[in-house]
């Protein structure tokens, strides 16, 4: 019995959301009184040791090169096998992209109960109980989890990543690979920036910004608090910025520390992609927007004027010339 | 080509959210139900655009769901479609759910079959996944663009921070999400047929579920925004600082 974390990486690294999915996992197994350990797959220039400081004490490596890309078939088939190994009865992962992808197969290969998206520790008294959010953010459920052995992807954003001292013990997992039936013919990553997903900053801009040409004082913002750009649907489909930083219902979905809106009104398909956020502000112009009601902080008023002032406030505050 | 694609009832997206007995159940009354708009959206839609290309492609619609699920079947089928399949069962766990549309797939024979990304009520992003599983096919998630050559399907799906492009030979399960297509209305021609196209009933396989919910709990209230001159810019970037720490 164990709780068995897996460990996302992409480009040779290890993401962020798997900070969160380890310190979860962790906890998780201290609550369950069992241990902790993870599973990696595929090669990565990281210390893998190290992260035994996010409380894990050993992590099965799966160090085969076919699994640096992920594919769905292929890594369930590697984490299934890891679990079955390793007596895990827990196995954690974030509800990123990946974890879409390989957790409802793992769920129905295990015959394991999954919540996906979930925003908190189970409750084992008496059960095992997972809460999740549902409708689209505007509410939760409790789900209880009634198989032997038990999934969870988390949220990203939505569990506080908890770093200690200690190194793991990495052991190579025996794993066979086949060959992947899809096959990868291009990406298109946007380099050296933060994926929105994983941001705890956002800066946002809507149709208010009248143009792609005026997104300089939105990215100037972004880049003075170190937040990530994303967008309104609007601005998306009219190809003012890229669709990976479309947030809202048919967009990504976002939970991050701050939202900041700028000319975005707040439709209810807005909110669902980024109601979830700890602190939202907005900047509008009309004081009848319906995102004012879902704001911790506002400024009714032009984007045009406010924006520019609060880059100086921030200069100032960040002690930049 | 055969393609089946899968359909699922939900609450409007402006539906008022609320439970009744003790948080228990989702209070139905006044609730306008919809497709749910990526399986519309983006799995109907694409499928639909594939067999205008090549007429010889046959379009099975499947939803799982009790007697009053029919008319959103209709509505899908009055966008396009030759027959649908109601499971008759009414369940909210996603494994049940896949267990039944990958039963009606085994018997059909189908060489793709899509999904929408998730539903917007219980927003698992599973039976894409659980249906591949079950029917041991690669799975394709989160696709903003297919296309169709012989038995070679060319996607584009999202990663994080970009998108990739891959190639995979039918049968394939894939999940589609905004860019796949553009969301049509149906036209009086296609509600009219809609009446008359096939739509069968399969009686659900026994399967136990995985997961049942305990409860629901709404949000707390948001406190109220606090509202800042926006000739004191200065005061928002203080507060943001001090009291919300955030920068």
């Amino acid at each position: 019995m164990s709780v068995l974390i897996f460990i996302d990486s992409a480009d040779g690294h290890v993401k962020k959301s798997s900070f969160e999915a380890l310190t979860y996992g962790a906890q998780l197994a201290k609550q369950l009184g069992t241990a902790a350990e993870a599973v990696l797959l595929g090669t990565v220039a990281d210390d893998v040791a190290a992260l035994g400081k996010y409380g894990v004490t050993k992590i099965h490596h799966v160090a085969n090169e076919t699994l640096n890309h992920v594919d769905a078939q292929l890594y369930t088939k590697a984490i299934a096998d890891v679990a079955t190994a390793s007596g895990a009865t827990v196995i954690v992962l974030s509800h990123n992209l990946t974890g879409k992808a390989v957790a409802p197969r793992l769920s129905a290969r295990l015959k394991a109960g999954l919540v996906a998206g979930a925003v908190g520790l189970p409750n084992t008294a008496g059960g095992f109980v997972v809460k999740k959010g549902v409708f689209s953010s505007k509410a939760f459920a409790h789900m209880n989890v009634n198989t032997a052995m038990k999934i969870i992807s988390i949220s990203p954003n939505s569990f506080q990543t908890v770093a200690g001292e200690g190194t793991a013990e990495v052991v190579a997992a025996q794993v066979t690979v086949d060959s992947p039936k899809v096959k990868i013919t291009a990406t298109n990553k946007v380099t050296g920036q933060v994926p929105l997903s994983e941001a705890e900053l956002v800066v946002s801009g809507g149709r208010g910004l009248k143009g792609p040409e005026n997104w300089g004082m939105v990215e100037e913002l972004a880049g003075l608090i170190g937040a990530a750009t994303a967008c309104s649907r609007a601005v998306a489909d009219a190809h003012w910025r890229p669709h990976h930083e479309h947030v809202g219902q048919t967009g990504g979905s976002i939970a991050p520390n701050l939202y900041l809106a700028i000319g975005i009104s707040g439709a209810i398909q807005h909110l669902a992609g980024v109601n979830r956020s700890k602190v939202i502000v907005v900047i509008n112009k009309d004081p009848e927007a319906p995102f004012f009601k879902a704001a911790d902080y506002g400024i009714v008023g032009d984007a045009f004027d406010v924006v520019p002032k609060m880059i100086a406030e921030v200069k100032k505050l960040k002690g930049v010339a | 080509m055969k393609i089946l694609v899968c359909i699922s009832k939900t609450p409007d997206t402006t539906a008022k959210i609320a439970f009744a007995d003790n948080n228990t159940k989702f209070v139905q009354e006044g609730v306008q139900w919809i497709i749910n708009p990526y399986d519309e959206w983006y799995a109907l839609v694409r499928a639909i655009e594939l067999k205008e290309k090549d007429p010889s492609t046959i379009i099975h619609l499947i939803t799982v769901g009790a007697a009053d699920t029919e008319p959103i079947i209709r509505k899908a089928l009055a966008l396009g479609g030759d027959e649908a399949i109601r499971v008759n069962a009414d369940s909210h766990d996603s494994f049940y759910i896949a267990s039944q549309i990958a039963e009606i797939a085994k018997q059909g024979g189908y060489d793709l079959i899509f999904t929408g990304k998730e539903t917007i009520d219980y927003n698992g992003s599973s039976i894409g996944g659980m249906v591949a599983e079950l029917l041991d096919q690669p799975y394709v998630s989160l696709a903003t663009k297919f296309e169709l050559n012989g038995t070679t399907a060319t996607i584009n799906r999202e990663i994080e921070g970009g998108e990739e492009t891959c190639e995979v030979n039918v049968p394939v399960v894939v999940s589609c999400q905004k860019g796949m297509a553009e969301q049509r209305i149906p036209n009086m021609k296609g509600i009219m047929g809609a009446r008359t196209k096939p739509l069968k009933v399969a009686e659900p396989v026994a399967v136990d579920a995985l997961t049942s919910v305990a409860s629901f709990e709404l949000p707390p209230a948001k406190a109220g925004v606090k509202l800042v001159d926006a000739e004191n810019v200065g005061e928002l970037v203080r507060l943001l600082h001090e009291e919300a720490k955030v920068i």
